[in-house]
């Protein structure tokens, strides 16, 4: 019999596959190119490339504002990629979800927005030791201008968030909980069913930052149940400067817009402005239209191969990748949760993670190192950073080998 | 020697590496074998943060040239920090300002010099210039 490993590889045709993506039959320092970065952005299919071709030779014009035949063609295909983007995540409905320019914008506006209707002097944002930057500033500047205080959920050895605390921590001053689905640095995969469920026991609404999730995971916003959901284009194999806030309409509803211009208006006399309808409220201005529909494009390619074939395969991937780094001596992983997606990270005795980076690169080996913007989490664990390899569908285990002899051709230039 | 004679001389020296591992194996034993800074001076204030590596550098004023010496915690920075130690240290503050760095870029290291890389190689060499134009100011005052 085969093994599973096998089965799945197969079963997605990773050769066929990797031939939609055409940087990844492209040469870096004269090697072929292993592409590990895949936390920091994707590759971008085919399909994803022609459509914003597509998009600027047949389509180009602004939308929800002309009356001309073009206008109309463009508005449509915006719409209808936010309703492929609503049924990916399975909004209740298409107006919860908002394009904004990313993961960071989106949750920029909650902190804007949420934060000035219900945050007030005394009050308590919860975050957790395993976020990114952009889960954790705008909170400190929330926290900052109302004379709040932000709190956050400690994490074991292993990288995984100490529940009991975060238990400890909920009262009814808490406002909001806002964390990561899956840890960028660590790859843990956080328990956030039970923190939804925590949390709502005291009404209090959880945001999640699904950036590192989204493309990993099938998600089903409904069923958690959680009031905001961030995540990037980019990292789902769409285009950059693109990202979605999906915010439950209860809470939409009730938060100010977050910028005032065109659009998000539905009446302006120089004394009083009337707010337009939900999605349109947040979303002033011309939007990323060219790359709002070219991620209608990608999520239709991820339901192609299908996200529980990719969630499969990837946690092999991980698995291999753990296996066969183990084998190096001085090796220590940093972040080793029972349930990990996508991400090895690790240290190599008291090599720099730099250097290991730049003798990887010179082998063609596009690895992330240093605190991968989640310095505080880093301090946690007394590192200046790690070494991390993280894995998208279309990278195999012959890729995997490939990093594991460049780690061990770097550990033995460095020692 | 000239500042351009000390980064010919490296060029010279790097030319006879075959390849880029050659270079970097040479680059890593001068980052190995330098003990480059007093650690009284490894102090936060004398610290330049790349987004990665960081480098210590210190700088002091004797007989009318400056003398640096700097550090890093990643060895293939610290090889770098070591050859530009090495070019612009025991220079007059006017031929440290005026000084173009050709070498990096001749040796072939020049992916090292660019923002992304964020090592803080670049903003060393900076900070040792922006230390020279200060005294060099500082001179022309009096």
């Amino acid at each position: 019999m085969k093994e599973a490993t096998t089965l799945v590889q197969e079963a997605l045709d990773i050769q066929r596959i990797r031939k939609d993506f055409p940087i990844l039959s492209s040469t870096v320092n004269g090697k072929p190119l292993v592409y590990f970065d895949n936390a920091a952005t994707s590759q971008k299919p085919w399909s994803v490339i022609k459509a914003i071709e597509h998009y600027y030779t047949d389509l180009n014009s602004n939308v929800h504002r002309g009356v001309h035949t073009l206008s109309q063609k463009a508005t449509d295909a915006f719409e209808a990629s936010r309703k492929k983007i609503a049924d990916f995540i399975n909004a209740a409905h298409d107006y919860e979800v908002i394009y904004t320019r990313g993961t960071t914008e989106s949750i920029n506006l909650v902190a804007h927005s949420f934060g000035k209707q219900f945050v007030k002097e005394g009050d308590i944002i919860i975050i957790s030791s395993l976020e990114h930057h952009s889960n954790i500033v705008p909170w400190q500047i929330l926290c900052e201008e109302k004379n709040a205080t932000l709190k956050v959920i400690p994490i074991n050895e292993k990288g995984e968030l100490i529940m009991e605390a975060f238990k400890e921590m909920l009262s009814e001053k808490v406002k909001l909980v806002s964390v990561n689905y899956v840890s960028n640095s660590l790859g843990t995969v956080n328990p956030v069913r039970e923190i939804i469920e925590a949390a709502h026991q005291y009404n209090i609404p959880v945001m999640l930052d699904a950036a590192q999730a989204v493309q990993h995971i099938p998600l089903d916003v409904q069923e958690l149940d959680v009031d905001f959901l961030a995540f990037s284009g980019h990292k789902m194999y769409g285009p950059t400067g693109i990202g979605i806030l999906y915010g439950k309409e209860k809470w939409l509803n009730a938060m100010p817009p977050y910028q005032g211009g065109g659009e998000m208006i539905k009446t302006v006399t120089f004394e009083k402005t009337t707010y337009n309808d939900l999605p349109f409220k947040f979303e002033a201005g011309t939007p990323n239209i060219e790359a709002s529909i070219c991620l209608g494009t990608a999520v239709d390619y991820i339901n192609e191969i299908g996200l529980e074939n990719i969630q499969q395969y990837e946690h092999e991937l991980v698995e291999y990748a753990t296996e066969k780094l183990s084998a190096i001596d001085g090796i220590k992983f940093i972040g080793t949760a029972d349930n990990k997606a996508s991400v090895v990270s690790f240290n190599i005795a008291n090599i720099h993670p730099y250097d290991v980076g730049v003798i990887l690169d010179k082998l063609g080996i596009a690895v992330r190192t240093g605190h991968h913007c989640t310095q505080p989490l880093m301090d946690i664990f007394c590192i200046p950073g790690t070494v991390r390899a993280s894995f998208a569908f279309y990278n195999t285990k012959e890729e995997i080998d490939v990093l594991v002899e460049g780690v061990k051709r770097a550990v033995k230039m460095l020692s | 020697m000239t500042i351009n004679e000390i980064q010919d001389e490296l060029i010279e020296e790097f030319s006879l590496f075959g390849d880029w591992m050659e270079k970097y194996e040479n680059i890593i034993q001068m980052g190995k074998e330098l003990p480059l800074i007093d650690e009284q001076y490894k102090t936060d204030d004398n610290l330049i943060k790349g987004c990665q590596s960081r480098v210590w550098l210190h700088a002091d004023y004797k007989d009318g040239n400056i003398v640096f010496t700097a550090d890093s915690d990643a060895i293939i920075t610290k090889g770098l920090v070591s050859m530009v130690v090495r070019v612009l240290s025991n220079h007059t503050p006017n031929e440290i300002v005026n000084a173009d760095l050709y070498f990096v870029d001749q040796i072939g290291l020049k992916e090292h010099l660019s923002v992304t890389r964020s090592n803080g190689l670049l903003s060393m060499i900076k900070q040792m210039k922006m230390y020279a134009l200060a005294l060099q100011t500082k001179e022309n005052a009096n």
